[in-house]
């Protein structure tokens, strides 16, 4: 053992420099742990796009198919709800689909392809419940319309473009996944690009 | 020969010195009443749910196919399977009374001033912690409120600007909750966070037994001792309090057993009945309620008819329980000797928290939601009012011994 005076500036900088190493390992090793947490391959591949026949479906009635886990719904809006949408626009919160909460050719005022069918994820933006399709009851919850959506979770109201009523907790319009038409009985959920 | 044995052990760790420390010879203020069994009920509730848990275990399946199946085996097929259960879900609303008794008791009495900040905030990690794990248990059965439930709770971090939706997807693992959400959060209830509960339940008993007990009268024992050092107002923990601690084990045992054995479902609200439903993904219960011990907190998310201010002012109402110790600027710990308007703060707080429990289990209509919104704003009223009148509070002269 040398009796040399302690060099207290060397043994500060090991000190950091051990220390700035040892945490970058830390922060290393911490990946591994943090990203298992990510959806694995077999999840990621479960979000295949599904097939829906929608051919069978009556006007007004409401399908429900599940894509990704999500329940994903169909409606057949009659000519008459369709009608009423227009007329809902100061009851709203983003009556023109400002938000991007749908593929940009559903940013239309029935938020659809083909303004007879309404598709779109049945999970309200407010905190996931799935709301209730009340085809006949819905002017207990919105005077004078008499269909639309509503969440028993916490209230919120749906129009039947899937629009957001303003004053509820849900803060954004329903989801309209990605979709295309196959053909005029069959609507492909979840891809909407390459040759139909 | 016992005696040798001992010296042995004494020898090479500190066993009878530890026992001294915080048992045999722990100085104990001697007019504790009614409200201090709960802090040896919350241990024996812990216990109760570290051992039915293990047994639980032996007999359950973390899968999104077999939990729900699984749990009926455990109820119908393994033998005394229904009592363990019972009593695990049944301990669970037990340690949630006990310890919402248990803070109200610090409540009342100053237990959070100064010098116990550290020991207080101990306990509100345990209570944050006991959040977490009753609300990651809740999803293992895998029925209908169980998987809607963690949908909504799940959701509330989608709240968070920008890294929302990336979270909730993190959280989850999938897309929606799904098997892989069930075997981590089962992992997390049954390792990750019983081992984190247990260390914290550690320190908090040490930063109590460093600091001393409060009491009833919020006097510092530790400020009059006799000629060997005893507080003159103290006695040892053992015998006295482990006695009193019996009764109030005996008590509670009656009342946990009553139910465990007669309302083991707490008639909906200790086990919800969509919950005898196996889990759904494509259908909402027609009305979500979390179960009782979260209900104040919802009623708050509930009232707020914006998704982030919601799910902030629910943080809040939880966050600043953390800094009490810090808003109280009166020297006097006590109700006893408080401020008239200090008591009424702290029974409107008291009613407050009672009625927003409640608005929180009811479906919202117009009324009640306006209802939880003055209710929401008296609970937070609470704490600045605390704040501002604490400093220069008018209170009653503190005696210099315990009264009993």
């Amino acid at each position: 053992m040398s009796n040399a005076p302690v060099d207290t500036g060397r043994r500060r900088f090991l000190t950091a420099a051990t220390a700035v190493v040892g945490g970058a390992g830390a922060v290393a090793v911490a990946v591994p742990f943090i990203k298992s947490w990510n959806p694995s391959a077999k999840a990621k591949a479960a979000g295949a796009p599904v097939e829906v026949n929608i051919s069978k479906v009556e006007p007004g009635q409401l399908i429900r198919v599940e894509w990704r886990g999500k329940p994903v719904w169909v409606v057949r809006r009659t000519e008459a709800v369709l009608e009423n949408l227009k007329s809902l626009d100061s009851q709203l919160r983003d009556p023109a689909s400002e938000e991007m909460q749908q593929p940009e050719y559903a940013a239309n005022p029935a938020r659809s392809i083909k303004p007879e069918f309404f598709i779109a994820v049945g999970i309200c933006t407010h905190l996931g419940c799935s709301p209730t399709y009340l085809p006949d009851s819905f002017g207990e919850q919105v005077e004078g319309v008499t269909s639309g959506f509503f969440c028993p979770c916490h209230g919120s109201k749906f129009d039947m473009a899937g629009r957001v009523f303003q004053g509820v907790p849900a803060p954004l319009n329903l989801v309209i996944p990605p979709h295309k038409y196959v053909n005029d009985a069959t609507v492909l959920i979840g891809e909407d690009t390459g040759a139909a | 020969m016992v005696k040798n044995i001992i010296d042995w052990i004494d020898a090479r760790i500190p066993m009878t010195a530890t026992y001294n420390r915080h048992v045999g010879q722990y100085a104990t203020p001697k007019n504790f009443n009614f409200w201090y069994f709960f802090g040896s009920l919350a241990l024996l509730v812990l216990v109760n749910q570290l051992l039915t848990g293990i047994w639980l275990t032996m007999n359950y399946v973390p899968t999104a196919e077999g939990a729900f199946a699984s749990v009926e085996y455990i109820m119908r097929d393994v033998e005394y399977g229904w009592l363990l259960r019972y009593m695990h879900s049944t301990g669970a609303s037990a340690f949630f009374f006990v310890i919402y008794l248990h803070m109200f008791r610090g409540l009342i009495y100053g237990s959070y001033q100064k010098p116990r900040e550290l020991l207080w905030l101990f306990g509100m990690l345990i209570f944050l912690v006991l959040m977490a794990e009753a609300f990651m248990g809740y999803l293992l059965p895998w029925g209908q409120m169980s998987y809607w439930g963690a949908q909504v709770i799940i959701s509330l971090f989608g709240a968070i600007p920008v890294i929302g939706d990336d979270l909730t997807l993190w959280i989850r693992g999938d897309y929606v909750i799904s098997g892989a959400t069930l075997n981590r959060f089962f992992a997390l209830h049954v390792i990750a966070l019983p081992l984190v509960l247990v260390v914290l339940v550690f320190l908090h008993l040490i930063a109590l037994h460093e600091v001393g007990s409060n009491n009833p009268d919020g006097i510092e024992i530790k400020k009059n001792k006799d000629e060997n050092g005893w507080p003159v107002d103290g006695i040892p923990f053992h015998p006295y309090y482990t006695v009193k601690d019996i009764m109030g084990v005996a008590g509670f045992l009656i009342v946990f057993c009553y139910v465990l054995f007669f309302m083991p479902e707490g008639g909906g609200y200790f086990l919800e009945k969509p919950n005898f439903e196996a889990a759904n993904p494509m259908k909402t219960p027609e009305h979500i309620a979390p179960v009782w011990y979260f209900t104040p907190f919802y009623a708050i998310l509930r009232a707020i008819p914006d998704k982030l201010v919601g799910v902030i002012g629910m943080g809040l109402s939880i966050a600043v329980l953390f800094i009490l110790p810090w808003l109280d600027r009166c020297k006097v710990k006590s109700i006893r000797y408080r401020s008239t308007i200090h008591k009424i703060n702290i029974a409107q707080f008291t009613v407050s928290f009672i009625i927003l429990g409640y608005l929180g289990v009811v479906p919202a209509t117009p009324e009640l939601t306006i209802a939880a919104r003055i209710f929401t704003f008296t609970y937070f009223a609470f704490f600045v009012a605390l704040w501002v009148y604490s400093k220069n509070e008018k209170t009653k002269e503190v005696p210099t011994r315990v009264t009993h």
